[in-house]
């Protein structure tokens, strides 16, 4: 496995080719989520509208670049037997303190993020990205390999709700594409091309639908790229 | 000297050490910042009741900075008053007392009998017009949902609405919280003749009937605890409104 790869020169640049690598790897050929497969849960559960993923991505960013981080720095001192539940501890602690912080100075923006606590502490790639590589590798990379991490997560849970928003619900981050729905005087069908006989796929909405397109992305990127075919 | 981290010793040490100081930081937060928190949550509290009465403009207008003077403008918080679950008025508590009911907290606690149950209703007045705002509370799938419901001066008129929700699923039972769900509500009677109505949550799209709302797809079990909080809620008052 190249991410458990200790990186050995001290005197290592920090925007060194490997670090960088750490950062762009996860965002194509080891994303978090088609290919680790963690965080699937929360993929199915919040990539119903565009700005939800959005948000999602940006408070697991936070905690995973911190939790990486914070790890990395006890790995030499964390019992390996209760590990997990330090780690467990960690992102714990963390999610609550920025919950608390943002309830006390800026309520309207612990609101916005209040139902995705339980989601962000039960995210596996944060457990996952602090067991696989934090506990063995030094800060910085372990710095660069949350930031990766969770751009690549972000980006696909943005990729699946553009698709679920559109088809779903016609619009995209709140804006109506095609037009509305909603029956007016004059045409009882909607405006833009809901006028024309065209509906929303309820379907889209429902959570099995982001498995399908998760299942569909995997899809496309395994038959463009054979290297991450697994072979049995 | 080195130190053996396979031993139980080290293991049970390293434990009580994090748990302590976890335990010191998350405690210290809390009780510092307890305060501010009471004081946001208050302002959020009195920011609902304000946009059960207000348009989709007004509501964006209104934020934590102007709700204060908005409150005191809109409502006349000495007319507020507290009734029990049969629509009798509550002497003891009123006007500004009013605004320290906390009816989420009366539902969670397993100890107080619906008999003690506390109905508030605020009374305030937009460009003349008297309207009464109703707090509600119920249970949504992953837990509580509340709002606040303002009926106009003939009592039984839904004026408008507001809902939150404490964890809902986003994107779906937490969008009772948008206008399209809220304006579906607006217009509705909560009773006939005299006795309360039984709305219904529907799937069919027949939400323009009397009685009846649309729902919001997948988000079933959030929009059916509406229908039930707002059915449960708006029995007292529909008795107290016979009597004036």
């Amino acid at each position: 496995m190249s991410e458990t790869a200790k990186t050995k020169a001290p005197m290592e640049p920090l925007f060194s080719k490997k670090n960088r690598k750490l950062v762009t790897d996860p965002l194509t050929d080891n994303n978090p989520v088609t290919i680790q497969v963690l965080g699937i849960c929360s993929a199915l559960a919040i990539t119903v509208q565009v700005e939800q993923g959005v948000v999602m991505g940006a408070a697991v960013l936070f905690v995973l670049v911190l939790g990486n981080l914070i790890i990395s720095l006890m790995r030499n001192l964390i019992p390996s037997r209760i590990r997990i539940i330090v780690q467990l501890v960690v992102v714990a602690a963390l999610v609550i303190i920025v919950n608390q912080v943002l309830m006390a100075f800026l309520p309207d923006v612990s609101e916005k993020l209040s139902v995705f606590v339980g989601l962000i502490i039960t995210n596996c790639i944060i457990m996952g990205r602090f067991e696989a590589f934090a506990m063995a590798n030094k800060p910085w990379p372990s710095v660069m390999d949350g930031l990766g991490n969770a751009l690549g997560y972000a980006g696909l849970l943005i990729l699946v709700a553009v698709f679920r928003e559109l088809f779903g619900s016609g619009s995209l981050y709140g804006f109506p594409i095609f037009g509305s729905p909603i029956p007016t005087p004059d045409s009882p069908l909607g405006t833009g091309l809901y006028a024309m006989g065209y509906m929303n796929n309820n379907m889209m909405i429902l959570p099995p639908m982001a498995l399908v397109i998760v299942g569909v992305i995997i899809w496309v990127q395994r038959s463009r790229n054979k290297d991450l075919v697994e072979s049995h | 000297m080195a130190i053996n981290k396979d031993s139980n010793a080290y293991t049970l040490t390293f434990a009580i050490i994090m748990v302590v100081i976890v335990g010191t930081i998350l405690a210290l937060l809390s009780v510092s910042l307890k305060p501010m928190q009471k004081k946001n949550a208050k302002v959020k509290m009195k920011m609902d009741i304000l946009s059960a009465m207000m348009s989709t403009d007004e509501k964006n207008d209104l934020n934590r900075g102007n709700t204060e003077a908005k409150f005191d403008e809109l409502i006349q918080i000495e007319k507020a008053l507290v009734l029990d679950m049969t629509g009798a008025i509550r002497s003891e508590i009123s006007g500004k007392a009013v605004l320290d009911v906390n009816i989420r907290k009366e539902r969670r606690d397993k100890t107080l009998a619906e008999v003690d149950k506390n109905y508030p209703l605020f009374i305030g007045k937009k460009n003349g017009e008297t309207m009464y705002v109703i707090p509600v509370v119920g249970n949504g799938l992953w837990g509580p949902i509340w709002g606040n419901v303002s009926l106009g001066e003939d009592l039984k008129t839904i004026k408008g609405a507001s809902f939150g929700h404490k964890g809902e699923t986003p994107g779906l039972g937490a969008e009772i919280t948008q206008g399209f769900f809220i304006d579906r509500w607006i217009g509705e009677e909560i009773s006939v003749a005299g006795e309360a109505v039984k709305f219904e949550v529907v799937k069919n799209g027949s939400g323009s009937d009397q009685t009846k709302v649309d729902g919001i797809t997948g988000g079933t079990i959030t929009s059916v605890g509406v229908q039930e909080m707002v059915n449960r809620c708006m029995k007292p008052y529909v008795e107290y409104f016979k009597t004036l």
